[in-house]
């Protein structure tokens, strides 16, 4: 069992919980935190050089590293795991906001074990999800990412935070409740195995139970991917949440919605996606402006970065639900890009309520000549954001509008023409914050007191700021890592053209 | 005569002799020994419990001209219902050491072998006469347990309610009984499946009578609409009392259910009860769900949260074949450790402070964290959430129900699954109180009683360990498969 790599991934996680409980003081509980997480990222990058030597050797399995140990055999239900370039890209995502979310809450108080004992079985979860190819053991993992997040929400969060925690837990069960429903339906019609891999080679499920299980996995997956109108958590919960949470819950929780989105409602059933795409197109397009509008009127920082969540992310459910190789494409890279550029968000956004306790754009000014490392570093998150040439988001939005154009038909035009509108509201609410917040005279001159960010606070924002440059400078090499899933041959298996 | 017959009852002589131990030694010992009295019958009924797993104990054998029957299965539920007992009397042993109680010490763990007794006849009983024996046997001394706390108002009021409800409901079962004789003309249960399969049709009698058996066996399930009772029983019997009602009355009532329908009025499923019961698991579930929401009294509180799990159990009944019965009887065996867990909690609180209300679990995590915690791992298993036992087994429940493969069933497990939704909520209010509610603790620290903490780790281990170790699960479904 332990030769395979991608163990490890659940392994170390497991490993860091057992040290946590076990840790005396602080610096233990940091040290094991960034010990493990680092161990994690140098774990995916050695994952992603292997993985790419090994396809340039010529491996053409849809998977890679799969293995198989039998769990409840009479149910046929196994721990299966198996990687390909999406799951890679997004075990470095998740690491790399797992380690800098890590630094971002150093000074968590109070119960600083009990926090990284919660944040540590969140990412045990995440990890574990996107190793799984075994929809069983994926949706386990799904559920245990998801409940450490009312505990964290409900005993470090600020504002309502009762009422959040509860609604953002609620939610998502309940998201996950007709996904529970769709797999095991899956499970039935499909050659009753829950192994991804031979479902989708074999094209298992009966077409006309596609139709009844597509809805119900896509809809279990996009209310995690904050999908209109199931987006009514993220705001709240993203508001509430405190600073590493959020981190962790836009940067990485959002997008098991968008890998579950494809992973299992495209990939498993493209004959109902190809049917049944237009609904859900809809919705998307609906989250991609609706979002970017409330972004504008928002005056509480982290307001304004979870509605902007909202309409990125229903940005890469919008492309996925495109069904060609350019767009879902740009999908993933969206996922990749808003996971660090919204992580950096959060980061950021929290360092200044450290600071000034309060996060009203009303009740700030003139932050540049307070704390300009903090204030730059927001210029280029926001930057990232509006799709700045260069920084990540532009790389993923273009490569998303590119693939959406390709359909000829006026409804997709149509639809595309609208999401690209997004990108303007995007600019209109990133510069208005950064024109109130940042530049302008400096509101209250208690704030000129306040000092710049500390070394770790540093070490969190310079991290996400070269990953986000990255991939806006080398999305040859990200395209390079995920395009053998959108090859011609993967799609022909699974059916799609 | 023929007494060698009398063999094929292994688990219930081992019962008896373990009755009339506990009973010899509560009479015969001298008064110094009365102290260990919980413990003997404890490990008594240890002994009781391994020897169920006895290869010889799970071999098919029937007695009393078919009357009595025993095989693998009904072995392992009663070997099932025997650890919950365990459990049940280890975390009795501190509350029947207070003053008011102590004298009648050995009377408690008499009365609950004896009913215990009483349910291995209902699942074993393969005719009605039996089966009414078993029933009543098992729910008359209850009614003794229930009003236990003889110094309480509540416990006198319990007792009477529960009498009543009890003997109600066993007079619509007999009376769907007599209906069920004169249509058939015997109370075997093979006699009748045979005579309703040569009927070939379906005549309203035996509508009515299926109706009043299901309503019958539902009072003592506690399904809506026959679960009035339920909460104020369980809010006023003393805390052993209340979570023995909750898990082992309510597993073993289960599974005589599910014998009952499939066994004798399984050639009408789709005929005669299975919108009937499809009405009832939506009802259930969803009044259970509701009402727990609003409830304060923890004990209140688990009796409408039991409520609901019963209809949860339904489903695997829905589910017969092999795979329904595994997961009804591993539901059942979680939903054992889980439940108690929570009751063992509850228990350990009231016994140090009298304290039962949610209210007073504000801030526990500060004073006891242990406690907390476990009432945590608890609400979660019972929630359904991963990697604790609760979600395999409404997992294994709901896989069990679907595979049946019709749309009705994927609208009656949407339901259910919207309702684990519901159930999460008031679940995580208890977990709100203990963890996230700022306001200051009304329960000092306290140290739990040895026999507290023991079985609350029994629990925790169950509820951590039954899932993720997969051979409990698939040990049951093997077992059921080749016995089917």
């Amino acid at each position: 069992m332990f030769s395979n790599i991608l163990i490890y991934f659940v392994v170390i996680p497991l490993l860091m919980l057992g040290l946590l409980a076990v840790s005396q003081n602080m610096k233990q509980i940091r040290a094991v935190a960034v010990t493990g997480s680092l161990a994690l990222l140098g774990l995916s990058v050695y994952l992603l050089t292997d993985y790419l030597s090994l396809r340039a050797a010529g491996a053409d399995a849809p998977m890679l590293y799969t293995d198989s140990w039998s769990w409840f055999a009479p149910l046929n239900i196994n721990m299966a795991v198996g990687v390909d370039g999406i799951s890679i890209a997004m075990l470095i995502l998740s690491s790399v906001i797992l380690l800098t979310g890590s630094f971002a809450s150093w000074k968590i108080n109070p119960h600083p074990k009990e926090f990284f004992l919660w944040l540590v079985l969140l990412s045990t979860g995440v990890f574990g999800f996107f190793i799984s190819i075994d929809l069983f053991t994926m949706f386990m993992f799904y559920e245990v990412a998801l409940i450490p997040m009312y505990l964290l929400i409900g005993v470090w969060g600020s504002g309502k935070k009762n009422y959040s925690a509860m609604k953002l837990t609620l939610m998502l069960m309940g998201g996950s409740a007709f996904l529970m429903l769709g797999l095991i339906g899956i499970y039935y019609n499909g050659g009753h195995t829950w192994n991804i891999v031979e479902i989708a080679q074999g094209n298992l499920i009966d077409p006309s139970w596609q139709n009844f299980l597509f809805p119900m996995t896509f809809v279990g997956f996009g209310v995690l991917g904050a999908m209109f109108p199931f987006h009514t958590w993220s705001p709240d919960g993203h508001a509430s949440a405190p600073t590493a949470v959020s981190m962790l819950h836009a940067g990485v929780l959002m997008k098991l919605g968008g890998y579950g989105c494809f992973r299992v409602a495209i990939y498993l059933m493209p004959q109902a996606a190809e049917e049944l795409a237009w609904i859900f197109l809809i919705l998307t397009g609906i989250s991609v402006v609706y979002g970017a509008f409330s972004a504008c009127v928002q005056t509480d920082l982290k307001y304004i970065n979870a509605y902007s969540s909202v309409s990125h992310c229903g940005l890469v459910l919008f492309a996925i639900l495109m069904l060609n190789t350019t767009a879902m494409t740009g999908a993933i890279m969206q996922m990749l890009s808003h996971g660090l550029m919204t992580a950096l968000f959060f980061a950021l956004i929290g360092m200044i309520y450290g600071r000034t306790h309060t996060r009203d754009i009303r009740e700030m000014g003139g932050l540049m000549k307070i704390m300009p490392c903090l204030a730059v570093c927001y210029v280029i998150a926001g930057m990232a954001s509006l799709g700045l040439p260069g920084l990540s988001g532009f790389v993923a939005e273009m490569t998303i509008f590119i693939g959406s154009f390709e359909h000829t038909d006026t409804f997709h035009r149509v639809f595309t023409i609208l999401a690209c509108c997004s990108i303007v509201i995007t600019a209109v609410y990133i510069l208005r914050v950064v024109g109130k917040l940042l530049f302008g005279p400096v509101y209250d001159e208690h704030h000129l007191s306040l000092t710049d960010a500390t070394w770790w606070e540093r070490t969190s924002t310079f991290a996400l700021i070269v990953c986000v440059a990255a991939i806006g400078c080398f999305p040859n090499f990200f395209e390079e890592l995920i395009k053998f899933t959108f090859s011609p041959q993967i799609f022909a298996v699974i059916g799609m053209n | 005569m023929d007494y060698s017959q009398f063999f094929a009852m292994k688990q219930e002589i081992g019962l008896l002799v373990v009755f009339l131990l506990v009973f010899l030694y509560d009479t015969f010992m001298p008064k110094r020994a009365l102290g260990a009295t919980g413990w003997v019958a404890v490990g008594l009924m240890a002994i009781q419990t391994l020897f169920g797993f006895c290869p010889s104990v799970s071999q098919s054998a029937d007695a009393f001209a078919g009357m009595y029957e025993t095989n693998a299965i009904t072995a392992c539920i009663k070997n099932i219902l025997n650890i919950g007992t365990v459990i049940v009397m280890i975390q009795a042993i501190r509350w029947s050491k207070q003053d008011m109680v102590v004298i009648r010490r050995g009377e408690f763990y008499e009365l609950i072998l004896l009913t215990l007794f009483g349910m291995y006849l209902m699942i074993s009983a393969r005719h009605f006469l039996l089966f009414i024996i078993g029933l009543e046997t098992a729910s008359l001394p209850v009614a003794a347990m229930v009003a236990f706390d003889k110094h309480r108002y509540e416990s006198h009021e319990a007792a009477v309610k529960y009498i009543l409800t009890a003997v109600f409901s066993s007079v619509i079962l007999m009376m769907g009984l007599s209906f069920v004789y004169g249509l058939t003309g015997s109370l075997y249960f093979s006699k009748i499946a045979g005579a309703i399969f040569a009927e070939g049709t379906i005549s309203l009698m035996l509508i009515v009578a299926v109706a009043f058996v299901i309503g019958g066996v539902g009072f003592k399930l506690s399904l809506v609409p026959f679960h009035l009772w339920t909460a104020d029983v369980y809010q006023g019997a003393p805390t052993p009392v209340t979570s023995y009602l909750s898990v082992i009355s309510k597993g073993a009532g289960a599974f005589a259910f599910l014998v009952i329908l499939w066994q004798v009025f399984g050639a009408v499923y789709s005929d005669a009860w299975e919108w009937m019961l499809y009405a009832l698991i939506i009802l259930t579930i969803t009044i259970g769900n509701l009402f727990a929401m609003r409830q304060k009294n923890m004990k209140r509180f688990l009796a409408f949260s039991s409520i609901s799990q019963a209809g949860y159990i339904m489903l695997g009944i829905i589910a017969f074949r092999g795979m329904g019965v595994a997961a009804l009887m591993y539901y059942v065996l979680v939903y054992i450790f889980s439940n108690l867990a929570a009751f063992g909690v509850i228990g350990a609180i009231e016994n140090a402070t009298g304290r039962v209300s949610m209210d007073d679990y504000q801030g526990l995590r500060k004073t006891n964290p242990k406690l907390a915690f476990t009432m945590m791992l608890a609400m979660f298993s019972l929630a359904g959430i991963p990697p604790f036992a609760g979600f395999f087994s409404k997992f294994f429940i709901f896989t069990s129900a679907i595979s049946q493969g019709s749309v009705a069933i994927y609208v009656l497990v949407l339901i259910a699954l919207i309702n684990t939704i519901i159930s999460l909520y008031y679940y995580l209010l208890v977990v709100k109180a203990m963890f996230i509610s700022e306001e200051t603790p009304v329960i000092p620290e306290f140290k739990s009683a040895c026999s507290e903490r023991f079985a609350m780790w029994i629990c925790v281990a169950g509820i951590i360990g039954l899932g993720i170790v997969s051979c409990v699960y698939n040990g049951l479904l093997d077992m059921v498969s080749t016995a089917c």
